[in-house]
């Protein structure tokens, strides 16, 4: 295909702007070829370049004593022990999952994993943060169990094991389904490698899969909104294979264990383009690759198609050429063949060969790390000026707060998310000490006295009722996560979910959500080293909410036991560290109650948020914390229960409110509302005087609001509604006749904690059953 | 004892296995690559967990076919100890060296969670000491014990079940059978009980604060027993 003549056609095809295509002329000064197109089309993509967020992006704190990388390469790193650092990044795969969800999360799975092992880090954890439209809709449904699978077969296989994440439903997603998934590794510090090509003469070595047509223009495609004709792009979507991942990763690290090779570079987005472009361009470098040396899977690829397939599991390596065969050997022995595409030189030109033929020759920097940017209009939506107080919503009076609570708890965003995580292998490597369902994931280290934190947050309601606070919160709650488990929150990846930035109204919201979360990654003390954007999540229907997910990873100090969510043990003291709860807005039980979204988005007071983590952490180490609970989606009252079924079988718990106003309205208000930088806790009456000690210190409100207590003494009497309710796995375990009874003049309520699991483990409101269901007997 | 673990490519688990076997053994366990061979002064074969060959095909169906496993064959047959674990149970039974199949779960998903696993053969070399009743986590999409009618009454009337699903007080129940496995059986040996077979991961619940630490008492059982003492 050496003579494509260039129409404007062709370049809008390519998603390229006539302004685009001004500069791409000045560069060669010339016309292009079409594979030159094709390379400027997919690296000049929102996805590679950030063309539309780079400027705000720029503004994100990034720098901090314990950041060993930040942002710009495959994934940040943070400092952790005198040997180890921790590697880790959060990449978006929403684009592929709304067409394809089990290829589409599959690949998502192999991309960031390949992010953290490229730069020679063990993957030891995944967290999984998904996003779907209304259950009610039929093809949600069709989403939910492909891109659940998708990631269970794929991380499965591979063997890391997933600890973490979010599942949330609501029409915001019809449409656009997002999956974000984030990857932690292990590193020693001195294995530490970079994707920056150096040395004239060295090497251009590609293993992994063969290279198809499956993916091309993956980039290109992740960078526009979807339409009814997105399906017939169905090509664009990449096709994972698991065990190839764990042959390459096992190989890499083999490599760079054995300092066979210099830089190392997975092809991901915009596949062999992007790898040696950037390869050459970080490192001032040129780069000459003949593609004839290619493996191949599909017959008579053209250089355009092997230059922008994104087939997966597909690596990139620079060598030295005396180590070449010591690179063979290695790849050999698993059973891979070591590819010699070509060399570095220093002319900072990348030049293609095909069959014989100059396909491209095109300045490695210019494409790699000078993208056009692009300072967007931004203009605040009208819909921020009329959304409902929810002080006002139609909620009815609380006369049956205990069926209200019962059925909340058996909601799709309230329930327990144990039906996805078991598919999910959370226990391979043998360092989960915390598993999926607390605040906080947390593993041991094997060969460190510390222990690992990470946790992933992000609620596209608050975002939506205000950017600005939205991205606040997401990286404080994340950060509180992480805190309640007793570790130090020390960095942030993120993951920015947007419509398309084009639009004023939208990139107003990205510009605030990255404004909130720069000042809340600030103001706790959490560097960013790096992230995704994934924008043009729309369809004619209109835009996702917008939704900024923040990963945090945290350290606890030397043998410290990690806090977990549930209560231990009889005869706690538990307590709630903040205030009081202000109002209903942006809360999860109001938009459940009447399927609207009601304001105002909750405030979040980052100094607040930062003695909240200061007091965690100190109480954690003194060894008085035996529970933590962030009260986030649900308010106390699901936090309550959380506790409760996370705990020891057979515990109860007496709260009494004194603190609230009389009657159930107020009553609800406390139980429900979303307020920021609340903490539910118990310790030992001995301990919890010098937490409270503590609290004061740091000028925190601390109520201590009830006591653990056992009623084993009672008889199992308690009704068993389990067999009849759709999707009960098992026998509900530990004794049913203990109960959670909140004491508040008039009425108050008692519940058995029987119901309270059923309940919150029966997720009827997603898959209902055919026969209507009582959550409880009258 | 000496002790390996067989790597399979797309094998997860062996770190894992060697962690927990070095332990609570006397000499560290060796890893053998697949294209190996099993040394001769070997006493214990494990085959670990994971996805050997991305279990494609069928889980366990191609690494049947790797080199290591005529001689892992060999070994068993000369009376040596052979475990499989999930996967390695998997290639246990595609080799014919256990009776019965493994399908897909019945509710065709992945499941890993902790269960209890009832030791029907206390006196095994593999589960000498052992608890009655262990609490030991599963991780695996096909882990559906299957075996027809005759097999199975001759399984039974051999004492080849080594452990059933069941529940905290040893009972077993459909509620405890997380697979749908026949007889909610866990685990199988051969009718000579130098081989066996098990869905759990017993080197997976090595320590309280990983959730359980009854897996000790099942690699300590093994490791430290002298073979002389196998029935």
């Amino acid at each position: 295909m050496g003579k494509v003549v260039i129409t404007p056609e062709i370049i809008a095809e390519h998603g390229i702007t006539p302004e685009e295509y001004q500069t791409i002329l000045k560069i060669l000064g010339r016309e292009p070829r079409i594979v030159e197109l094709g390379i400027f089309s997919v690296m000049w993509s929102e996805h590679c370049s950030y063309k539309n967020s780079k400027p705000l992006l720029r503004t994100f704190p990034t720098e901090g004593p314990h950041i060993l990388q930040g942002p710009g390469e495959n994934a940040g790193i943070v400092d952790f022990d005198e040997r180890l650092a921790i590697v880790f990044k959060m990449e978006s795969h929403n684009h592929p999952s709304a067409l394809e969800p089990y290829q589409g999360a599959a690949t998502g799975v192999g991309g960031i994993l390949r992010d953290i092992f490229t730069m020679g880090a063990r993957p030891v954890a995944l967290l999984d943060l998904l996003r779907f439209g209304d259950p009610a809709n039929p093809r949600t449904r069709r989403l939910v169990s492909g891109v659940i699978e998708g990631i269970a077969d794929y991380g499965n296989a591979v063997g890391v094991p997933t600890v973490g994440g979010e599942c949330y439903f609501s029409p915001a997603y019809d449409g656009n389904p997002l999956v974000n998934v984030m990857c932690v590794g292990v590193i020693e510090k001195d294995r530490i490698t970079r994707a920056v090509g150096s040395g004239a003469g060295n090497l251009v070595v590609y293993y992994g899969n063969a290279t198809g047509r499956d993916g091309i223009h993956g980039a290109t495609f992740a960078s526009t909104e979807l339409t009814e004709e997105s399906e017939d792009k169905r090509s664009a979507v990449q096709v994972g294979d698991p065990f190839m991942e764990k042959k390459i990763l096992e190989v890499t690290l083999e490599l760079i264990e054995s300092n066979a090779v210099v830089a190392l570079q997975d092809m991901g987005a915009a596949g062999l383009t992007c790898s040696t472009a950037e390869m050459a361009g970080r490192g001032g470098m040129g780069i000459r690759v003949d593609l004839d040396k290619v493996p191949q899977r599909a017959a008579n690829l053209s250089a355009y198609e092997i230059m922008l397939s994104e087939s997966q599991e597909r690596m990139l390596a620079i060598c030295e050429p005396a180590k070449l065969e010591q690179v063979r050997g290695i790849l050999n022995k698993w059973d891979l063949d070591a590819h010699v595409l070509g060399e570095l030189d220093a002319s900072g030109l990348m030049k293609v060969y095909h069959r014989g033929e100059l396909v491209a020759e095109l300045p490695a920097d210019k494409v790699s790390e000078n993208s056009p940017v692009y300072e967007r209009e931004a203009r605040r939506p009208e819909y921020m000026d009329s959304i409902p107080d929810a002080a006002n919503a139609n909620l009815g009076p609380a006369t049956d707060l205990k069926r209200e609570l019962l059925e909340f708890l058996a909601s799709p965003n309230i329930c327990s998310k144990r039906w996805i995580y078991e598919q999910y292998d959370h226990m391979v490597q043998t360092q989960t000490l915390t598993p999926p369902g607390d605040n906080a994931g947390v593993l041991k280290i094997d060969g460190s006295r510390h222990s690992l934190a990470m946790a992933a947050d992000g609620n596209g309601l608050y975002s939506y009722l205000d950017p600005f606070e939205g991205g606040k919160l997401a990286v404080a709650e994340a950060a509180r996560n992480v805190a309640c488990s007793g570790a130090r929150p020390l960095a942030v990846t993120n993951c920015l979910n947007f419509g398309s930035p084009l639009k004023p109204e939208i990139f107003y919201q990205l510009s605030e959500a990255v404004r909130g979360i720069g000042a809340a990654c600030k103001a706790l003390n959490t560097p960013v080293t790096g992230g995704n954007v994934s924008l043009y999540n729309e369809n004619p229907e209109g835009a996702i909410w917008p939704t900024p997910i923040i990963g945090i990873v945290g350290r606890l100090d030397r043998d410290v036991k990690p806090v977990k969510a549930g209560f231990p043990a009889a005869g706690l003291d538990v307590a709630l560290i903040g205030p009081p709860a202000r109002d209903l807005g942006g809360s999860e039980y109001v938009r459940w109650r009447t399927g609207k979204v009601h304001g105002p988005c909750p405030a979040c007071d980052l100094d607040h948020e930062r003695r909240v983590i200061e007091v965690l952490v100190a109480a954690a180490n003194a060894g008085w914390l035996a529970s933590a609970q962030d009260c986030g989606v649900g308010g106390l009252g699901v936090a309550v229960v959380e506790s409760l079924l996370l705990g020891k079988p057979g515990l109860g718990l007496e709260l009494d409110l004194g603190y609230v106003a009389r009657g159930n309205e107020a009553l609800r208000v406390e139980m429900f509302a979303e307020t920021p930088g609340r903490v539910l806790i118990s310790a030992a009456p001995d301990h919890y005087r010098q937490i409270q000690e503590l609290c004061s210190k740091h000028g925190l409100p601390i109520a201590l609001i009830g006591q653990t207590i056992q009623k084993s003494d009672q008889a199992a009497e308690a009704a068993h509604v389990g067999p009849e309710l759709h999707g009960m796995q098992e026998p509900l375990l530990g004794n049913h006749d203990a109960e959670l009874g909140i004491r508040h003049a008039p009425s108050g309520l008692r519940v058995r904690i029987g119901h309270l699991r059923n309940a919150y483990e029966s997720r009827v409101s997603i898959f209902p059953p055919e026969k209507p269901v009582a959550l409880y007997e009258a | 004892m000496k002790t390996a673990v067989v790597l399979f490519p797309g094998s997860n688990c062996e770190q894992d296995t060697v962690k927990a076997i070095n332990a609570v053994g006397s000499s560290p366990a060796t890893v053998l690559w697949h294209k190996d061979r099993v040394p001769v002064e070997t006493d214990l074969v494990v085959l670990p967990g994971g996805f050997s060959y991305g279990d494609y095909l069928r889980a366990g169906a191609i690494a049947r076919f790797s080199p290591i496993m005529q001689s892992v064959v060999d070994f068993a047959n000369a009376g040596g100890l052979v475990i499989g674990i999930c996967n390695g149970f998997q290639v246990l039974v595609e080799a014919r060296l256990l009776p019965g199949a493994l399908l897909r779960n019945e509710g065709l998903h992945f499941i890993c969670k902790w269960v209890h696993l009832r030791v029907e053969r206390s006196h095994s070399i593999f589960t000498r000491s052992e608890k009655s009743v262990v609490r030991i986590p599963i991780a695996h999409g096909q882990g559906r014990y299957f075996i027809d009618d005759d097999g199975l009454k001759s399984l039974e009337g051999c004492g080849q079940v080594v452990f059933r699903y069941c529940d905290e007080e040893g009972c077993t129940s459909v509620e405890s059978n997380p697979n749908g496995s026949i007889g909610s059986i866990a685990g199988v040996c051969n009718e000579a009980g130098n081989v066996l077979g098990m869905m759990p991961h017993p080197e997976r619940a090595m320590s309280e604060d990983l959730g359980s630490a009854d897996g000790r008492t099942f690699w300590k059982s093994l490791l430290n027993g002298t073979l002389t003492q196998s029935h």
